[in-house]
């Protein structure tokens, strides 16, 4: 019997807002702990929240760009339940009236030799809460090796309490690992193009829960799913998805019942195992928050935010391609990235030259290095990567020298003419320097020689090269191409 | 001096006509407390030191003749869970009990930009449970006018406070008529206002959407200024209503302009059985007298009355169980010292904590708001409110204010009714409705019982029209003397 695989995820956002959720906190990630808090998100005694509008306003955003319905009526509930990172013991949450649903996200997939398929996969809804604080187990410190042991207690860090969160609940309609890893990635791109979350899975503002249950193909009825937690990065995701369909699916062919449990990643041993926990079953007792009146969302609003909604991804693609004339696959490329599509539109775009080192030598060095492209846009501004063009464009370094400088530059900050200046690579065309270069190459390569007089015309490649190397790759190959020609054919 | 029996509106302009000193005024305040306060037990916390120098900077302000705020030198007691910046909020409860908050709740911000003085923080049933102050886990408060008796609950410290001349003016906070029924009980005015009028920004909050903070004073004149003082919007609560500015409502402007040609509702399920019999026609010779004044009695109904103490009796529950979850010995307050894992201090330390009424509600909205009986309690006492709510449209629709007992007896003995939570329930069957449709209602002194207990008279306005509630009281308070009569202590 064939097995179908049906994934929901749910993902959690941190909106990258000025200030907390219903409070003045600044919220910002990596502070000294419990220096951004106030008696609001500390739930002191008698405090009461007041409605961030630019979360609001975030929030809205990505409902529009989730395609979803937007409610004019919303309202906040509270969700109760006790743990110690959670200062009021209960969440303002959204219950019943989420302010967005029934949205869908297209997602593109490539799978081996077949052209790019896009599908459609459903959003249940998007609703707006708080964010908890976070708990900090602290050890006792060992010699290198031992096995760690904690202390006896627990510490509380609030910093991160009532940051604004946004949850995008996913229909169970990801049929695959890939699929979910493509959802992830698309719903990424979108939030970082409207600007309302860092989507930094490592720094906690990008968190996702997975539901996954097999059925066998055809089935109408969803088989009894597991919820797989705090799993943090797109890779382990699709990691742990992809273990854990496997193992549901060997319980149906033995004919073992799914247990409906949540599961954790172990990242060492890649399994997903089942929490320790007693209390599985939650009452979370929701109901209105009264601190807070129902949030009418007014045709009005919706405009505001519409005219201030920043280009999306498919947008932008559209506009690249008709905008540049340049190829869908470039355009792709360029647009990976917000980032890199707004360092690309500020200049490079528009010469083919740069458009090439960006999509060359650029992604291969963020590559090689492992950085962010933020990082590389920091240190070699736009500027700097058209001048770097123009010296290659003048012919005053190789195309092969390119990358050596741009390492350089990436190394120092400083300006192409700098560097190339600085450490004379500029390209040698000059026929009365190289000849000797040339003649010297024929006199210690003479089998090579001999082959090529011989007739195997391919051969002088191989001198070209020698020759590059001899002048450390500053000569011009047209010129010694043209010089070796002469050279040796006379 | 006796300048204790004075009324707060008559202190203040005796200090800004330099008559008395603030620092005098709050000297012989301290003194009045010195006699009578072992006898009532009002205060959970006396401040005389940081009074003392709030009323000689005041009275330098004077002497300079800088510009003096409305509450110029008066002493203010404050119901202790109303949070005070440096001044332990215990609630009344253990779990609070060296609980000091670092921020004010904004009517006290308004209290100090107004020059009033703080002068302590008064008892109350523990977290506001309560209608009869008993429930506190420091020991009760007694009524000044029989200290065998209860002041009523649960701000009962806020009334026996200026009942005894122990504070000019004292606030309260009512969520089923923990302001009107103990000011009731205790023979002084209690002012409920409409539920958004004041911030409840600092209140330590019992049920969220029925709480509200409200004065209680000596006269019905003292109610009009401190309310002057207190209602407003406050950006940080967001139920706090922008359209009604302090600054619009004229809240002295009508006080005096009688009750000609008003139309008096009387529902007549606020009079049916049950009720003490000398409570009863007192408030009918109370309806009389305003008639003779120029008002017009009208009999309305109110159908759903009979389900208000149900109904509030899910809600505020549900709320507080949700409210007080903070309480758990992680983050302030009490924590065992007696615990082997998390769960354990959680359990210990709030059942070490909470005292028998504050459990007892817990668990009831706890269970009320639980899978499975949400629907069955919770959104259906929900509807219901809706109902009550209704019914106060339609009877305002022909009545300006309506007219009931605010209490079905009067002060009851201690420890009476301290085994039978029911009946203590019983004792809001005439407040709690307007906390469900959040209208303002207030509580004056009408009369006293054959055994000298006083008697206190309900008016109930509509939706921000604390100002129509005022006016007739103040009529009749005019006409009348029982304001004046003070017990014998
Ligand atoms: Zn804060």
């Amino acid at each position: 019997m064939d097995y179908e695989i049906v994934i929901g995820l749910e993902v959690h956002l941190q909106l990258k807002t000025d200030s907390k959720m219903f409070c003045g906190c600044r919220n910002k990630f990596g502070a000294e702990p419990n220096t951004l808090t106030c008696p609001v998100c500390l739930g002191m005694p008698g405090i009461l929240p007041v409605i961030n509008k630019q979360a609001f306003d975030y929030a809205l955003r990505a409902g529009l760009a989730l395609n979803c319905k937007i409610d004019s009526f919303t309202k906040f509930d509270r969700k109760n339940y006790f743990y110690p990172d959670l200062p009021k013991n209960y969440q303002i949450s959204q219950y019943d009236l989420p302010f967005a649903k029934d949205g869908w996200l297209d997602i593109k997939l490539t799978t081996d030799n077949k052209p790019l398929t896009t599908k459609r996969i459903g959003i249940t809804r998007v609703h707006l809460e708080e964010d908890t604080g976070k708990l900090i187990h602290p050890e006792v410190r060992q010699e290198a090796g031992a096995e760690k042991t904690q202390l006896g207690y627990s510490l509380v860090d609030l910093n991160r309490a009532g940051v604004p969160l946004l949850e995008i609940v996913s229909k169970p309609e990801i049929n695959s690992p890939e699929e979910a890893y493509a959802y992830l990635g698309a719903l990424k791109e979108i939030m970082q193009y409207l600007e309302i979350s860092d989507c930094d899975m490592e720094k906690g503002s990008l968190r996702c829960d997975t539901n996954l249950s097999v059925r066998p193909k055809g089935d109408k009825k969803l088989g009894t799913k597991a919820e797989i937690k705090n799993i943090n990065s797109f890779k382990f995701v699709k990691n742990a998805l992809v273990y854990e369909a496997k193992r549901q699916t060997e319980l149906l062919k033995k004919g073992e019942p799914v247990i409906q449990e949540t599961r954790l990643w172990d990242e060492k041993e890649e399994v997903t195992k089942p929490m320790r926990s007693k209390e599985e079953a939650h009452d979370y007792r929701y109901f209105p928050e009264p601190d807070l009146v129902p949030v009418i969302i007014d045709a009005k609003w919706l405009e505001e935010v519409k005219k201030n909604m920043p280009e999306l991804p498919e947008t932008r693609r559209k506009r690249l391609i008709n905008q540049y004339q340049i190829s869908e696959h470039e355009t792709n490329v360029l647009t990976q990235e917000k980032a890199m599509a707004d360092y690309a539109e500020s200049g490079p775009v528009r010469t083919k030259t740069a458009r090439n080192l960006m999509l060359g030598i650029v992604l291969q060095i963020i590559n090689e290095r492992k950085i962010e492209f933020g990082e590389f846009a920091r240190k070699v501004p736009p500027e700097n990567l058209l001048e770097l063009a123009e010296q290659l464009d003048k012919k005053i370094i190789v195309s092969t020298m390119a990358t050596t400088v741009l390492g350089k530059m990436l190394d120092s900050g400083k300006t192409a003419a700098e560097i190339i200046k600085g450490q004379g690579l500029e390209q040698v065309s000059d026929k009365s320097s190289l000849e000797p270069i040339i003649k010297e190459v024929i006199k210690n390569n003479a089998k090579i020689v001999a082959d090529y007089k011989g007739g195997k015309k391919t051969a002088i490649q191989s001198l070209i090269g020698q020759v590059m190397k001899a002048s450390r790759g500053k000569a011009n190959p047209q010129i010694v191409k043209e010089l070796l020609a002469k050279l040796l054919d006379n | 001096m006796e300048l204790y029996k004075h009324t707060a509106l008559e202190i203040r302009d005796m200090v800004l006509d330099k008559k008395v000193s603030s620092t005098d005024v709050v000297k012989d305040t301290f003194k009045r407390i010195d006699s009578v306060e072992p006898k009532i037990k009002a205060y959970l916390t006396l401040c005389k030191e940081t009074a003392l120098a709030q009323a000689g900077k005041i009275d330098e302000k004077i002497r300079k003749g800088e510009k003096i705020g409305q509450l110029a030198g008066i002493p203010i007691a404050i119901k202790d869970n109303i949070s005070t910046q440096g001044i332990k909020t215990t609630c009344a409860s253990k779990i609070l009990s060296n609980f000091t908050p670092p921020y004010d709740a904004y009517v006290i911000k308004r209290i100090k930009e107004e020059d009033g003085i703080i002068i302590g923080k008064t008892n109350l049933d523990e977290f506001a449970m309560g209608s009869s102050c008993e429930n506190s886990a420091f020991g009760p408060t007694h009524n000044p006018h029989d200290l065998s008796r209860v002041p009523g609950g649960s701000s009962g410290g806020s009334a026996a406070a200026i009942a005894s001349d122990m504070a000019f003016i004292s606030l309260g906070s009512d969520t089923g008529g923990s302001i009107r029924q103990p000011a009731a009980l205790c023979g002084v005015v209690g002012l409920k206002p409409t539920y958004g009028a004041v911030s409840r920004y600092g209140l330590v909050a019992f049920a969220s959407s029925l709480d509200q903070i409200g004065p209680i004073t000596k006269d019905v004149r003292d109610a009009a200024l401190m309310m002057n003082v207190i209602a407003g919007y406050d950006p940080q609560d967001s139920t706090s209503v922008k359209e009604f500015n302090s600054s619009k409502v004229e809240w002295f402007k009508r006080l005096e302009d009688g009750v000609k040609g008003l139309k008096i509702g009387i529902p007549k399920e606020y009079f049916a059985e049950g009720i003490d019999k000398d409570i009863s026609k007192s408030v009918y010779q109370s309806i009389g007298l305003l008639e003779k004044l120029g008002a017009k009695t009208i009999d309305i109904s109110l159908p759903h009355t009979e389900y208000g103490i149900a109904t509030y009796y899910i809600i505020a529950p549900s709320e507080a169980s949700s409210n007080l979850a903070r309480y758990d010995g992680v983050h302030y307050g009490y924590r065992t010292t007696d615990y082997t894992d998390l769960m354990s201090m959680y359990h210990k330390s709030r059942s070490e904590g909470f005292g028998p009424e504050v459990k007892r509600r817990i668990m009831l909205g706890t269970f009320a708001l639980s899978s499975g009986y949400y629907d069955a309690y919770y959104l259906r006492a929900l509807k219901v409110r809706r109902l009550i709510k209704n019914d106060f449209d339609e009877a305002f629709k022909k009545a300006d204010v309506i007219l009931s007992p605010t209490s079905p007896i009067p002060a009851f003995k201690m420890g009476e009714k301290l085994d039978d939570p029911l009946q203590m329930y019983l004792c809001d069957v005439m407040t709690v409705s307007a906390n469900l449709a959040g209208i303002p209602g207030i509580s004056i002194p009408s009369g006293f019982t054959k055994s000298k207990l006083p008697v206190g008279l309900q008016i109930l306005g509509k939706p921000f029209e604390e100002e129509t509630i005022l006016r007739v009281a103040r009529t009749f308070e005019r006409e009348t003397d029982y304001h004046k009569t003070k017990p014998v202590i």
